[in-house]
């Protein structure tokens, strides 16, 4: 009898391990697939123009032949380093601004009662129901009007305002105990200190997760852009790639725009690698509680 | 005498701060939110009814641009084609997401994070430049796919992605999902981590088989995310527009073969830009927005059937 048991529970570590083994096996499969274009993409940007077209990652009897070429190409060719600084100075000028005012708004939000907030809250609900394409073109007049076509100023002011922001922080600050915020009243904090140096230390995570998503989304900002700015010295990463796309010199010279590619990509993957930890616990308490 | 009138002072100064503080907080955002959000929305309704050249040339024409675009058959294959790529990129990513979440949350699975990560890696590429990865990854006979394919059928190699209606089509929904799956997963996962482990141990007590427990415990957990990621992504979707702008300028026009990358947002931004009238282009942007409400609406309105159905 005891054989018998033995003999079940051996039996069962192994399906056990077979179990975990094919489970393995499926996500690695699956990872592998899932990564392999990043992989595909890298190995071409170091290709000759003449491996690009007879080898699929790299050319492994003369490895030798790996270049640098297509990267001083891309940068001599193209404005690529302009743009580049451009997209740096608009993605994070535009997060420092929207996480600026989100958090000071989403604070007055949560912690106070004042004239007008619930009508004003009423307001953003409604206003978060319609896409952003109905505002695309009254918004494109009045820049046209006031002459702010082909700037900055077009890009970062109206942009600094996110709804969703406003919410995320005041769902976040709620949660602050109002006796905390009172003991700093009577320590002598006035309440633009309360906000500084109690309130954003406590949300920490949650700047870090809408850090993030703001910056990506200016990052990869396609058609507000597109519309606004009109020399290629004002261009950004995104529309300055997709220009690229459409030149005959790269639809043979593929190793240059695949270099172009990479290099846009990075930053954000960087940003997300110092904060990687705040966003999956601050997207995943809004998200579970929401 | 003096050192009081300025405590006076000052302590008046206090109480302002503190009364004044919340409006001076919300004031920065206020100003902007009415300048570019409240009153844009508002304007775009009454432009709507204008037809415009240029920024000082308007007439006005009622409802005469949604009776125009309302018979332009351009309007209903964008329509179409929307509503085809939302329905059937949603019933993939959904299902794929929570696939990968439940093969994750599995407890024997190691080096959880890594995966997590590689899986949620390409939504850090964002729409544009998945855009020109796929216009790579699928160019004709050097592209990875292409090349991939044609391992299996050499005939696969010479494929044109890109310049043929339906594989167009096919080649949108495969880039968005490479793009989003690993985003759904990410909420699934935290979702399935919040569910309670002693109602599976009940249910197994119970004697519920796998699928029973799914259904039951699984299924009821997850709901509130589950919801949020169809109606948003279903939003999202509907709203498509830089995958196919991208990918298809290269082939002469952002609509791609036969219209196949014609989407309503393209439709407005060739009303708004290529023709000039940004009051037509008003007027698909509310035809838009009506969509979503209602699409969003009946989305609800089921996930609240659902849950009534349960309790």
């Amino acid at each position: 009898m005891n054989v018998a048991l033995n003999d079940t529970v051996r039996s069962r570590k192994r399906r056990i391990r077979v179990g975990s083994l094919t489970l393995h096996a499926l996500l690695i499969a699956m990872a592998v697939t899932t990564l392999t274009p990043f992989l595909w993409l890298i190995c071409s940007t170091f290709k000759t123009k003449a491996d690009f077209f007879t080898y699929t990652f790299l050319p492994w009897d003369h490895l030798n032949a790996l270049t640098l070429d297509n990267y001083r190409r891309l940068f001599a060719q193209e404005p690529f380093a302009v743009w580049m600084v451009n997209s740096v100075f608009l993605a994070s000028a535009y997060t420092v601004v929207v996480v600026t005012l989100s958090s000071l708004g989403g604070f007055a939000l949560a912690k106070y009662r004042f004239a007008g907030r619930r009508v004003l809250m009423l307001v953003m609900l409604v206003t978060m129901l319609v896409p952003g394409q109905v505002l695309l073109l009254p918004n494109y007049d009045i820049m046209r009007k006031w002459g702010w076509m082909n700037s900055y100023a077009a890009i970062l002011v109206p942009g600094a305002v996110s709804v969703f922001g406003m919410f995320l922080f005041r769902q976040a600050m709620m949660l602050l105990p109002d006796e905390l915020l009172q003991a700093g009243r009577m320590d002598g904090c006035s309440e633009a200190r309360l906000w500084w140096e109690v309130a954003l230390p406590i949300v920490r995570p949650m700047i870090g997760a809408f850090t993030l998503l703001s910056f990506m989304a200016a990052w990869n900002s396609f058609l507000w852009p597109q519309v606004i700015l009109q020399t290629p010295d004002k261009l950004t990463l995104p529309i300055g790639l997709s220009n690229m796309i459409n030149l005959p010199e790269y639809q043979t010279n593929l190793g240059i725009l695949m270099a172009g590619t990479l290099l846009s990509i990075l930053p954000v993957a960087v940003l997300f690698f110092v904060l990687q930890r705040d966003f999956v616990a601050g997207l995943a308490s809004g998200a579970v509680k929401g | 005498m003096t050192n009081e009138g300025g405590r006076g002072l000052s302590s008046k100064l206090w109480a302002m701060q503190a009364k004044y503080a919340p409006y001076l907080f919300v004031a920065p955002f206020l100003l902007l939110f009415c300048a570019f959000m409240v009153y844009p929305l508002l304007r775009s309704i009454s432009m709507s009814f204008y037809s415009y050249a240029g920024p000082h040339t308007s007439r006005f024409v009622g409802l005469g641009h949604y009776r125009y675009f309302l018979g332009d058959f351009l309007l209903w294959i964008a329509v179409a084609n929307t509503i085809v790529y939302a329905i059937v990129y949603m019933g993939l990513q959904i299902p794929l997401s929570l696939g990968l979440a439940l093969l994750l949350n599995n407890p024997r699975v190691r080096f959880r994070n890594l995966f997590r990560f590689a899986f949620f890696a390409p939504y850090l590429v964002g729409n544009v430049f998945v855009s020109v990865i796929f216009v790579l990854l699928l160019s004709q006979r050097h592209g990875l796919i292409p090349k991939a394919l044609g391992f299996f059928n050499p005939a696969w190699l010479e494929v044109s992605w890109l310049g043929d209606p339906i594989n167009a089509r096919i080649a949108i929904v495969v880039a968005s999902l490479w793009l989003s799956v690993g985003w759904g997963m990410v909420f699934f996962l935290a979702a399935l981590q919040g569910v309670d482990r002693e109602l599976y141990d009940a249910a197994a007590v119970d004697g519920a088989g796998p699928w029973s427990r799914f259904r039951h415990v699984t299924l009821p957990g997850i709901k509130p995310v589950m919801t949020f990621l169809v109606v948003s992504g279903t939003i999202g979707a509907l709203q498509l527009f830089e995958l196919p702008y991208v990918i298809f300028l290269q082939h002469g026009s952002a609509a791609g073969p036969k219209w196949a990358g014609l989407t309503i947002v393209m439709y407005l931004y060739q009303q708004g830009f290529d023709l000039g009238d940004i009051g037509a282009a008003c007027a698909v942007g509310w035809f838009l927005v009506l969509l979503i409400l209602g699409v969003a609406l009946v989305q609800i309105r089921i996930s609240r059937a659902g849950r009534e159905e349960e309790s």
